[in-house]
């Protein structure tokens, strides 16, 4: 992400320190994580530390630190998914995209995370990627929806 | 300012308006065990081994010496059958990290706390926040501060600014009551800015 980006979403919050953790949402947002160039150069605009930055940066787990994929995929395994045949979906998409929980693929494409519980557990086995939810999987459907994304 | 008079363990204190029950006692002569405070940094109330019982409008409660303000009236007491058992329980939750601490066994000792009561945790940090407040407050260097959160929470140098100021001022060394700061200290230059020629003046034992 360019300082460039970084500097108008400054200065679209005022560049006031209290505006800190709506800056870095926005930056989350559009950069899928927070580079440590971006960290510096927020800290040095808003003037505030870089230690404050980075704790708050790592409190939130709604920071990532390290890159994240366009398409975020959340894996139910709740109770009831579990129950369900949450694993083998999980399996699948891990065979399918290559990658285990709490990584993210070499091009970007996908980050897999595994959650306890999306709520819809009539669903079961639920698969949530980028907020869209896809309930009552099989395998071979999983591997579909994958597909799907870009 | 105004002068309030409050009751520490029988005694009758005077204390200036907005002290802590912490400062109070002190100006008595009271001794309050703490291991997170620190005359020049603000009260941070993290370590809990202050824990003091207060008495006010008839009620007793359990509260934290270093950031609970005196007040005109409140009778406080600092040892009980009660607080002790709180400070044994906390003292034996650190020796958990750090067994060999020298302030918290000579604590121990006197709280009784027994070392191999709990699993040993991997950190040595008991999280008083004394390096990262100092640094922050006294130095306004930033070097050094907290990630992360609950269990997880560790303190972390940033290597570029301890690279340049840390190796000169170490003054939160003496400070950290386990002595894990340094080891992280140690840690992050061993890692991010090696020192060719490291001088051998004991802080930091020479690498051959």
């Amino acid at each position: 992400m360019e300082n460039e980006r970084v500097d108008q979403i400054i200065d679209k919050h005022g560049a006031e320190p209290s505006g800190l953790i709506q800056i870095l949402l926005e930056i989350q947002s559009e950069n899928n994580w927070l580079p440590k160039s971006a960290l510096e150069r927020v800290g040095e605009r808003l003037g505030v530390p870089l230690t404050r930055i980075q704790h708050i940066a790592t409190f939130y787990k709604a920071f990532s630190l390290v890159p994240k994929g366009r398409n975020k995929v959340h894996i139910c395994m709740g109770t009831a998914c579990h129950v369900r045949g949450a694993q083998r979906v999980l399996d699948t998409v891990q065979d399918v995209i290559g990658i285990k929980p709490g990584e993210t693929d070499l091009d970007l494409k996908f980050s897999l995370e595994t959650v306890n519980c999306l709520g819809c557990c009539a669903l079961g086995p639920v698969m949530e990627i980028n907020g869209k939810t896809h309930g009552k999987l099989t395998p071979a459907e999983t591997a579909n929806v994958l597909k799907s994304y870009e | 300012m105004s002068e309030i008079v409050l009751e520490i363990d029988g005694k009758k204190v005077t204390a200036r308006e907005g002290a802590t029950v912490l400062e109070a006692a002190a100006s008595a002569g009271v001794r309050i065990p703490t291991l997170c405070h620190h005359e020049k940094l603000e009260p941070y109330g993290s370590c809990r081994l202050c824990t003091v019982e207060v008495e006010a409008g008839g009620r007793t409660r359990l509260v934290v010496a270093c950031v609970y303000p005196a007040a005109d009236g409140l009778r406080v007491r600092t040892r009980s059958d009660k607080i002790d058992r709180i400070r044994k329980l906390i003292l034996e939750l650190y020796l958990a990290h750090a067994p060999d601490a020298a302030g918290l066994r000579d604590l121990a000792e006197e709280y009784g706390a027994d070392r191999d009561r709990f699993d040993k945790e991997a950190s040595f940090c008991i999280q008083c926040g004394l390096c990262v407040r100092y640094c922050a407050e006294v130095k306004k260097k930033h070097a050094v501060g907290f990630v992360d959160r609950g269990w997880r929470k560790e303190i972390c140098f940033v290597p570029e600014i301890a690279a340049e100021t840390c190796w000169d001022c170490r003054e939160c060394f003496p400070l950290c009551p386990t002595e894990a700061l340094q080891a992280a200290y140690v840690f992050v230059e061993a890692l991010k800015f090696p020192r060719e020629d490291p001088p051998g003046d004991g802080a930091v034992p020479e690498r051959s």
